[in-house]
Formats: C-alpha cells, structure tokens, sequence
C-alpha cells in the first residue's frame, strides 16, 4: 500500500469530481421521478457505475422496457471501456491480478483519462489508479444520493456552468494527449468520425469504430510522419 | 429493495464490468506485440476525441452548428486556454465561466 501515490491519485480526482457533482444529482433527481427508491437509486451508482447508461437505464424503465432489454443496452453503451482497459495494460504491468481486478471496477472514460494523462509524465502506480478511482466513485455515489433526497431543494446546476465541467476537462485532457503530429491526426479523425457516425447511426456504436479506426490510422501514419 | 430491480442492476452490473476488467486482467501476463503497444498508444487522444466532438457537435444526435451552442462556441477559448497553460483546473473554470457568460450573451 502506498499512501503517497493513493493521496496523489484522489487529489487529482479534483476535475472528475467538479463533472460528476452535477450529472450524479441529475441523475439522483431523474431517478427518483421516475419511481425508484433512494436505496435503488443509490445502488445503481454503486453497482454499476457507469453516467451515461444510468441516465438511459432509468429512461428505459420509465419505458417499461424488458430487463433483458436493459442489460443487453448497458452492455454496448459500456463496451467501449474494454478498448481504455487495453490500454491500461502497458502501464500496470507486474501489478497483481486481484488488484487489478479491483482497479477495473471503477474505470470510467474519465478516470481513465485522467490516468494516461498522468502516467505520461509520472510513474504509473495502481495505487494512484486506486485513489483516483475510489475518489471519482464517492463522488458520484454522493452526488446521486444528494440528488435523490434533496434534489428538488437545489437550483439548476447548468446556471453555474457546472455541466460544462466534464467537457471542459476533456478538452484539456485531450490537449495534453496532443504531443506530436501523430496524436493531432489520430484526435483530428476519432472527433470527426465520432461525430458524423453519431449523427447518422444510432446507438452507442460512434466512439468505438471511431476510436479504432483513429489509433489504426495513427500506426498507419508512423510510415509517413516522422515521430517527433 | 424490489429483488427484482436489484437482479436488474446486478446484470448491468455484470455487463459493464466485464469489459472493464477482462483486458487489464488477462492481457497483463502476456507480452504483447510490438505493433499492438503502438496502437493502444494512440487509444487515449482517440477515444478522448471521440468522446468530446459529439458532445460539441451534436444535440440529440443531430448536427447543432449555431451561436446558441454555448458548449462550442465556449469550447475554442477553452482549447486556448489549455493549450496555453496545459493545466486542467484552470482550464475548467475557465470553460465554466465562459460557458455561464456565453449564456448571458447568446
């Protein structure tokens, strides 16, 4: 156990919690309003942890969908975790199974860029992770806890720009990914593809084709661009 | 808790996971290509692209170019900021509060 890499890792959870706060109440208060309990609300964030497909989890049961029909939705919308888990693998290498196991539990889009980020310029450390993870989950745990008893006691978060947080940190994320003119190409070609794929078929399916299409490109470029 | 309910999220749970865990388990024993590594190098500013575009671009998956899209037109003096002070925090309060004014404004 490494308390100083452990203490590294929540802190630098600082931006996820500033995005999570906001989303995890609406997704608290939208629980709610649909008929679940605060324990299930909560338990949702618990066990499944995961934004985007709690968000469409509780509209599909405002729908009456079938749980299979849930559960089968869930799993493409969160299929693209197992390209960031891959990518993960160079940096924990030699750290042991459990832990890592532990570690994958709370990956999410935004841990997960948090830690590259890091591990470009720092030692990558599965304790780090572990803080960083751990951190980012309280946050969203709490939030939709808040969300689900006090909610409607709160105003508009979107009036303090806090729904602006996550992308913000995305954008200054990605920026940091941008070092040579390989990753300029590669970002170039996944936000484009992203969004024209997003725009014409539906579902979940627009960030991983265009992911792995963008990082295919980017090894096809080496032959052409020179590294730098 | 509605047993049923918790079976529910118990299979999301299941589904979600999997993915999360089985590469980072299974691949960190086994060496991996060369070719392999250089891919996965360029999977975080892919994915990091591809996650963020839409957000900018696309408004219930349709296209959204327009002043009124606070979230692009707040996200170019956003990238300025980050790339010009590379720090992650500042660049998040800095889009909060552009995205609050362009609010005001638009």
């Amino acid at each position: 156990m490494d308390k100083v890499q452990l203490l590294a890792g929540a802190r630098s959870a600082l931006p996820i919690i500033m995005g999570y706060l906001p989303l995890g109440f609406a997704y608290g208060v939208l629980a709610r309003s649909i008929g679940l309990t605060v324990l299930e609300t909560v338990a949702m964030s618990v066990i499944v942890y995961a934004g985007s497909s709690q968000f469409i989890a509780v509209g599909l049961l405002a729908a009456q969908a079938s749980p299979l029909t849930i559960i089968f939705t869930t799993f493409l919308v969160n299929l693209r975790h197992l390209l960031m888990s891959a990518s993960l693998v160079p940096y924990l290498r030699g750290v042991s199974q459990p832990l890592l196991a532990l570690i994958a539990y709370e990956l999410t889009d935004e841990s997960f860029a948090v830690a590259t980020t890091y591990y470009q310029e720092h030692q990558a450390s599965p304790y780090f992770q572990l803080g960083l993870n751990f951190t980012a989950q309280v946050a969203w745990v709490t939030s939709s806890l808040v969300g689900a008893t006090v909610g409607n006691l709160i105003e508009e978060p979107a009036r303090y720009g806090l729904d602006f947080a996550l992308p913000a940190m995305f954008v200054a994320l990605l920026v940091m990914q941008l070092k040579n003119k390989g990753a300029w190409l590669v970002a170039a070609v996944g936000g484009g593809l992203a969004a024209v794929i997003g725009a014409s078929v539906p579902g979940n399916w627009h960030i991983m084709i265009a992911t792995v299409v963008a990082a295919t490109l980017g090894v096809v470029s080496e032959k052409w661009i020179p590294k730098s | 808790m509605d047993p049923k309910i918790l079976a529910l999220f118990l299979g999301m749970g299941l589904v979600t996971y999997l993915p999360r865990m089985l590469p980072l388990v299974f691949l960190s024993r086994r060496p991996i290509p060369d070719l392999v590594l250089r891919w996965l190098r360029y999977v975080p500013p892919a994915v990091l692209a591809a996650l963020l575009v839409p957000e900018l671009l696309l408004q219930g998956g349709e296209w959204h170019f327009s002043f009124g899209n606070a979230y692009l037109v707040a996200a170019l003096p956003t990238f300025l900021v980050a790339l010009w002070f590379r720090h992650m925090v500042l660049t998040v309060a800095a889009g909060m509060v552009l995205v609050v004014i362009l609010r005001g404004l638009l």
